[in-house]
């Protein structure tokens, strides 16, 4: 898979590997260096385009929430959420009360599922060097079992406010078919309460994987809310000065065409790239964190702020138990609404959303007519802008790394991919991409 | 299949959106188990260890979308003793289907900036379209259960326990409310099959027909309930042209729905 070459007398390197394994959908990845610098770096999609914006044209305003979520089986809550805020923004409605607190729980469920699955079974295996949570199991057997159970937790969360746990049926445009009652929702007390200490065993875990030195200024893009860590309310903010709603999304950012990757890659226009997730909410929301899950940070040595992708493993378990948390006080406070959704009436406008999906930022928007017909519409995943963040990090990574083994920093360069917990399945349908396969 | 040797599981990934694969991940009580029986030895979402084939068992998701997954399909089916698709873009070509009724070439304008990259096919279809298929899986999602009994019945050599009667039947069997007669809400439920538990109309919803056409179902007298319910028959297309749009029963009632539409509207 790679080779080494001596070319009028410059030494160069390619880094290949066909067919990314732990990401979800199908890449590549492409290094190429000479002498000490290196000249190219391709992150490949060759996942097949399933052109969702086109499909939507045509379909019903409380079509999206169920069609966009056939987009991603590993955070379709997201979709559904970022659809019905930007369709309810287009009618003119904003839903409070036990609803709101509903969807943040469903949304706790995804966060503490997708990012479990993410640290143990895709992420945990670079840093121990398995090639898999499966070979894993047999030198780790108690820290995996108590990864299966803590994704399962947030599985149950999925499946009983959901009805099942990849493309729940409840959710729909003013709110749910049907409202749990409070005793429904506290048969998960005793299970979450497991869970959010086995989120903080997760978290003094992976504190302990050893880290490569890594670190840059990046710009940071998440939801900020004045009074909680952001779901699916607040504005979009950055570190570095961008400060707007989501209905400003299309003026401050784009998608540019690289012509090394022939990709699409979103940036904003007055910087470039960008980074989304964890990292990003972590680092601009730190203040709105109960102290439970501040104390578990400083254990695991970590400041308000986190520049090391690779330690995105430990912010992303911090967040587990945050989401832990945020569900047992949810739970907790809950009363059964009378009323489980609001009937939402279209009229012809255009909606913006834009929610946290567990891998970051996730923007829909959606032009309507008087009937509630999908005119326009237009989605933007984490992964999609995360990507020129990726790549940069590969270039940067691979530069400084050079002298490793062939071997070694193949496995690091993979690894660097993972921090990210790229969706390739959820960036394909609007990338522009090549098919190449080697 | 010698007693030592253990079966050799892969998995395959075509257009999808990773689901019904993250079904096996999500089998949180039985996953290590299932381990200990069959070695996972081509399963990319999971373990960058690739071991040649050929496989006892293949599972397949996603469509057929490309010139190159098209042949990619037939290498696979050659490695593959037993192959089953999984999920209902590999069993119906899946929501991306819905380019089967337009022009691809508008559809790739919509999306992308540059169409000259992209190389799609002007339609997304079943595996079954391509190759000989041993199983087929149905659901958008799959069920986890359904999966785990496939998986077991073909390494022990048995036929899959998953039956082919409609949603209503375990609608009946849990006790739900039929929604249709005491709501008057739309449901699919009469001719799609079951498998998903029956969870729609348990949550105050009409099925949307995830897990396909049931056998023999009788789509047009589904359509005239809806329409004495009030729906109209640009509705009752958009009903049959969901996650599973190309399977055949459910692609003949839309047309035959649309065309009433056109029709009407001449």
């Amino acid at each position: 898979m790679t080779k080494k070459q001596k070319k009028n007398g410059t030494k160069t390197k390619t880094i290949k590997v066909d067919y990314l394994a732990r990401v979800e959908g199908e890449g590549a990845l492409y290094i190429k260096s000479r002498g000490n610098k290196v000249t190219d770096v391709k992150l490949k999609i060759f996942e097949p385009p399933r052109f969702f914006e086109a499909l939507l044209r045509g379909r019903k305003f409380e079509e999206a929430p169920d069609i966009t979520s056939r987009i991603c089986g590993i955070c379709p809550i997201a979709y559904q959420m970022s659809a019905c805020h930007a369709i309810e923004n287009a009618c003119g409605v904003t839903l409070d009360g036990p609803i709101r607190e509903l969807r943040r729980l469903v949304y706790c469920g995804e966060w503490i599922e997708s990012h479990t699955l993410h640290v143990y079974m895709l992420h945990a295996p670079d840093f121990l060097r398995y090639a898999s949570v499966i070979e894993m199991a047999k030198d780790h057997p108690k820290e995996v079992e108590r990864g299966l159970q803590l994704k399962k937790a947030g599985n149950e969360i999925m499946n009983l406010i959901g009805g099942r746990e990849i493309h729940p049926i409840n959710v729909c445009v003013g709110g749910f078919y049907k409202a749990p009652t409070k005793k429904d929702l506290a048969s998960l007390t005793e299970k979450l309460k497991w869970a959010r200490d086995a989120a903080i065993e997760t978290v003094r875990w992976v504190s302990n994987f050893s880290f490569p030195d890594f670190e840059n200024d990046y710009e940071f893009v998440a939801l900020s809310h004045p009074e909680e860590y952001p779901f699916n309310e607040g504005r979009l903010l950055s570190n570095k000065g961008l400060d707007i709603d989501a209905i400003e999304y299309d003026n401050h950012f784009v998608e540019e065409h690289v012509p090394y990757t022939n990709a699409l890659h979103s940036i904003l226009k007055e910087r470039g790239g960008y980074f989304v997730g964890p990292m990003a909410r972590y680092s601009l929301n730190y203040e709105k964190l109960p102290p439970l899950v501040k104390d578990a940070a400083r254990a695991a040595g970590l400041g308000p702020v986190c520049n090391n992708p690779f330690k995105s493993i430990v912010v992303r378990s911090l967040e587990i138990v945050y989401a832990c948390d945020e569900a047992l006080r949810i739970i907790d406070q809950y009363e059964m609404p009378d009323k489980s959704r609001e009937e939402i009436v279209p009229r012809p406008a255009t909606g913006f959303g834009c929610t946290e999906a567990p891998r970051g930022i996730l923007y829909h928007r959606y032009k309507i007519d008087d009937e509630g017909t999908i005119l326009d519409a237009k989605i933007v995943p984490p992964t999609s802008q995360n990507q020129k963040t990726i790549e940069s990090d590969l270039y940067h990574f691979a530069e400084k790394y050079l002298e490793l083994s062939q071997e070694q920093l193949t496995w690091q360069c993979e690894q660097a991919i993972r921090n990210y917990d790229p969706c390739i399945s959820c960036a394909t349908h609007f990338l522009n991409l090549q098919i190449e396969r080697e | 299949m010698s007693k030592k040797r253990k079966p050799k599981l892969a998995v395959w990934k075509f257009a999808s959106c990773d689901g019904c694969q993250l079904s096996l991940l999500d089998c949180e009580d039985e996953l290590l188990d299932i381990a200990t029986e069959i070695e996972i030895a081509n399963f990319p979402e999971a373990s960058r260890t690739v071991i040649k084939g050929p496989y006892d068992l293949s599972l397949v998701e996603g469509s057929i979308t490309t010139p190159k997954d098209a042949e990619r399909i037939q290498k696979i089916r050659r490695s593959s003793k037993f192959l089953v698709t999984i999920g209902a873009c590999a069993t119906a070509g899946g929501i991306q289907a819905l380019r089967n009724f337009k022009d691809v070439n508008e559809f790739i304008s919509i999306v992308y900036a540059s169409p000259q990259y992209i190389d799609a096919l002007d339609k997304s279809t079943p595996i079954s379209n391509h190759i000989i298929v041993d199983f087929e899986l149905r659901g958008c999602p799959i069920n986890k259960g359904q999966l785990i009994e496939v998986i077991s019945a073909f390494l022990h050599g048995r036929k899959p326990n998953t039956p082919p009667h409609s949603v209503c039947v375990e609608c009946k069997l849990h006790g739900t409310v039929c929604v249709m007669v005491a709501h008057g809400t739309p449901c699919l439920g009469p001719v799609t099959q079951t498998g998903c538990g029956a969870i729609c109309p348990a949550y105050n919803r009409g099925c949307y027909g995830c897990f396909g056409p049931k056998e023999t179902p009788n789509t047009e007298s589904l359509s005239n309930c809806w329409i004495h319910l009030g729906v109209k028959e640009d509705d009752i297309v958009r009903a049959f042209r969901g996650f599973n749009a190309y399977a055949k029963p459910f692609r003949e009632e839309s047309e035959l729905r649309d065309k009433k539409t056109e029709e009407k509207r001449d």
